[in-house]
């Protein structure tokens, strides 16, 4: 191995969210803390609003379709040359900061970090942030597919502004929010105020560390009623597991699953939970999945039991891409079941739900 | 036996080149060394990005992330030519008459040797820009094919259109053929006394496991070697046909590494060839002989060069180990 190849792979963030959302203000801030990290910045312009950093580069969106007949195999061509020129001096940063444009579709800015070779071999994504102003959503959501696919995409969501709308307002766009993406963790916050451990090395593309970290992960089923999802940082202590009736979080919000109550939300996640899979069923299932209905899944997220693996399983993937591995021993007393989240549009429930079963060991 | 004299350098090697039988090596940092009666450099850019060898004047252009384009001088010295501000010249070429062209962002620029400064504006990225070797024409690779411009001449350019994004572009030495590399692993290439819209125009050299990232025509560009593969894979240019239908050489394979870096000799048809290892070898088209040059080093092979004479070879890595190997020791 060369001396190059052997360096650690440069964590990526992403940072996504409508013009005026507060983008810039969490770049800001996390640019500004004193945790040692020294950070390359890609902006796409430099805006009205300073960025205090040494090595900010601008780069002009430009998007890349494959030629491999797939018409969601897009990448970034901008990051690509942008990351290599950055990558040719290492030694000046210790993490990439990518900050989008109001409209930028978030998918091919994640895809230029699996696709290409060169990109993948020196980094590695972290996570995708999507800020949404928490005021301006339901016009955002009306006018533009956009900021939908920025929230669909997203590993972790910061709901900020959070001072300008009603506590009622505020759990209504929450469960808005968690409607369009059941497997994001989301944050209320004021001027992009956030302890910055939320948003950094989340290792969310990571297979190993992804899953480990959120012990709720894909558990909305479980907790119908619950919309501020896996780890949200307001005040609900302790809630019992017994889903026969509501329980209080502390916060007011309607208990309402089916469509959002915002009738702009064209995303759908479905989530699938069986039992141990059988492998020489589940695979070529997922594969022709991926194959099939790649173009309108945004993200998908699963833990899988395999019959007589002692093994968790983990796969995740963004369109026709899918990556797979085992993770960790099952722990004793886990209870062996597989869960799957899909987000994307026009999916089929009733398709997948019954493939999905029929790949069951017990099938 | 070839002796290899090393230079042993910090960081990421762009380029290198002789000047005058100095041999120069620029690294990404922005500092150019030369080994001239001794290691000199020369502070040229807060960042290099891109480096020309300008054969007509004996000097280098260089491109930088601080959005300077300079030219070099086989002393060291080390002129401005154009400056923007704050965006990566990532494109420079040396033209006849003492043009250089440059580019970002979506306009390339030619400056002329009395310092006018003609524009050209593409629909996309400028990715990579080459003169024409006759005429003062130059081709811009962008998204979806190249565009060919004459630099002097008002009027619409030609494009040659391809669907993908071309990542570099070069002319064949006689002019006949434009060959662009690809973001997928492929060449493309066009011949350019072909109708336009002619099936035959178009020339697709694709079978790469990587992206290919050097290209060097031989002394009489009658072949074209590429990286991107675990052997430098030699096109064959002799005919009006170009490639179409013949199978490239495959010379200098090695199981357990690529190719990096390809530099063909400026006078036989000998190539150098730098692997991902660090290791160089010369290999002759005709019987496909190898010869090494220098064993496995710290770095992949990221540039090399050879001085008029073809007796001397630079060479530059990833990792920052340079030399130069002399073959006639």
């Amino acid at each position: 191995m060369t001396e190059t190849s052997t360096q650690k792979p440069i964590p990526v963030t992403v940072l996504t969210g409508y013009l005026g959302a507060g983008k810039t203000t969490l770049l800001n801030r996390i640019l500004s803390e004193n945790h040692g990290r020294r950070y390359a910045v890609i902006v796409n312009e430099f805006g009205e609003i300073g960025i205090d950093n040494d090595l900010i580069v601008e780069s002009d969106e430009e998007i890349y379709e494959m030629n491999n007949g797939c018409v969601c195999c897009t990448v970034r061509g901008d990051l690509i040359r942008v990351v290599e020129g950055l990558m040719r001096r290492p030694g000046r940063f210790d993490a990439i900061i990518v900050e989008t444009t109001g409209l930028a579709d978030p998918v091919p800015v994640a895809q230029t970090f699996f696709m290409d070779d060169d990109v993948r071999a020196k980094t590695e994504l972290d996570a995708v942030v999507a800020l949404v102003d928490a005021k301006h959503l339901p016009l955002r959501l009306k006018d533009s597919r956009e900021a939908e696919d920025q929230i669909a995409f997203a590993d972790v969501v910061l709901l900020n502004k959070t001072d300008l709308v009603t506590p009622e307002e505020l759990d209504r766009i929450e469960a808005t929010v968690r409607v369009i993406n059941p497997s994001a963790r989301i944050y209320r916050t004021q001027r992009s105020e956030i302890d910055l451990t939320r948003v950094l090395d989340q290792g969310a593309f990571n297979l190993e560390k992804a899953l480990e970290n959120d012990p709720h992960f894909l558990d909305q089923e479980q907790h119908d009623e619950h919309v501020c999802g896996p780890d949200c940082d307001h005040d609900h202590h302790h809630h019992d597991h017994d889903h026969d009736h509501h329980h209080d979080h502390g916060h007011h919000h309607h208990h309402d699953h089916g469509p959002s109550p915002i009738h702009d939300v064209t995303v759908q996640s479905i989530s699938l939970r069986g039992g141990e899979m059988n492998p020489e069923r589940f695979f070529p299932w997922i594969q022709r999945i991926t194959q099939t209905d790649g173009p309108n899944i945004l993200r998908l997220k699963g833990i899988i039991a395999f019959a007589g693996d002692a093994e968790r399983y983990v796969v995740q993937g963004v369109h026709m891409i899918i990556e797979g591995d085992h993770q960790r021993p099952w722990k004793k007393g886990e209870k062996r079941e597989t869960r799957l989240v899909f987000i994307g549009r026009d999916l089929d429930r009733e398709k997948l739900e019954r493939t999905f079963k029929a790949c069951e060991a017990q099938a | 036996m070839p002796t290899v004299a090393p230079l042993d350098l910090e960081g990421h090697v762009v380029g290198v080149a002789f000047l005058k039988d100095v041999p120069f090596f620029a690294g990404a940092a922005g500092t150019v060394h030369r080994l001239d009666h001794g290691h000199k450099t020369t502070e040229a850019h807060d960042g290099l990005l891109s480096l020309a060898y300008d054969e007509a004047s004996d000097t280098l252009l260089t491109g930088g992330e601080d959005g300077k384009v300079m030219r070099i001088s086989a002393d060291g010295a080390a002129t401005l030519v154009a400056e923007t501000s704050r965006k990566w010249i990532s494109e420079v070429a040396a033209g006849p008459q003492g043009a250089v062209a440059y580019a970002y962002g979506k306009t390339a620029f030619v400056r002329l040797a009395d310092g006018t400064t003609k524009e050209f504006k593409e629909e996309r990225t400028i990715e990579g820009i080459a003169f024409a070797p006759k005429g003062l024409r130059i081709a811009v690779a962008r998204y979806n094919g190249v565009s060919l411009h004459w630099v002097a001449m008002a009027g619409s350019p030609v494009d040659l259109e391809w669907k993908g994004a071309h990542t570099d572009v070069t002319f064949s030495p006689d002019g006949h053929f434009v060959v662009t590399t690809m973001q997928e692993n492929a060449l493309h290439g066009w011949k350019l006394d072909a109708k336009p819209g002619a099936e035959t125009r178009h020339m697709r050299m694709t079978g790469y496991p990587a992206k290919v990232k050097s290209l060097s025509w031989s002394a009489k560009g009658k072949w074209l070697a590429s990286s991107g593969a675990p052997a430098a894979i030699v096109w064959p240019f002799q005919g009006k046909e170009g490639p179409m239908g013949k199978a490239p050489l495959e010379l200098g394979t090695r199981g357990n590494t690529m190719v990096t870096a390809v530099a063909c000799h400026p006078a036989e048809d000998i190539v150098a060839i730098g692997y991902e290892d660090g290791m160089i070898i010369a290999a002759r088209f005709a019987d496909s002989k190898e010869v090494l040059l220098r064993r496995p080093g710290k770095g992949a092979i990221t540039a090399m060069a050879w001085n008029k004479t073809g007796r001397q070879l630079a060479f530059g890595s990833a990792a920052g180990d340079c030399g130069v190997v002399d073959i006639g020791g």
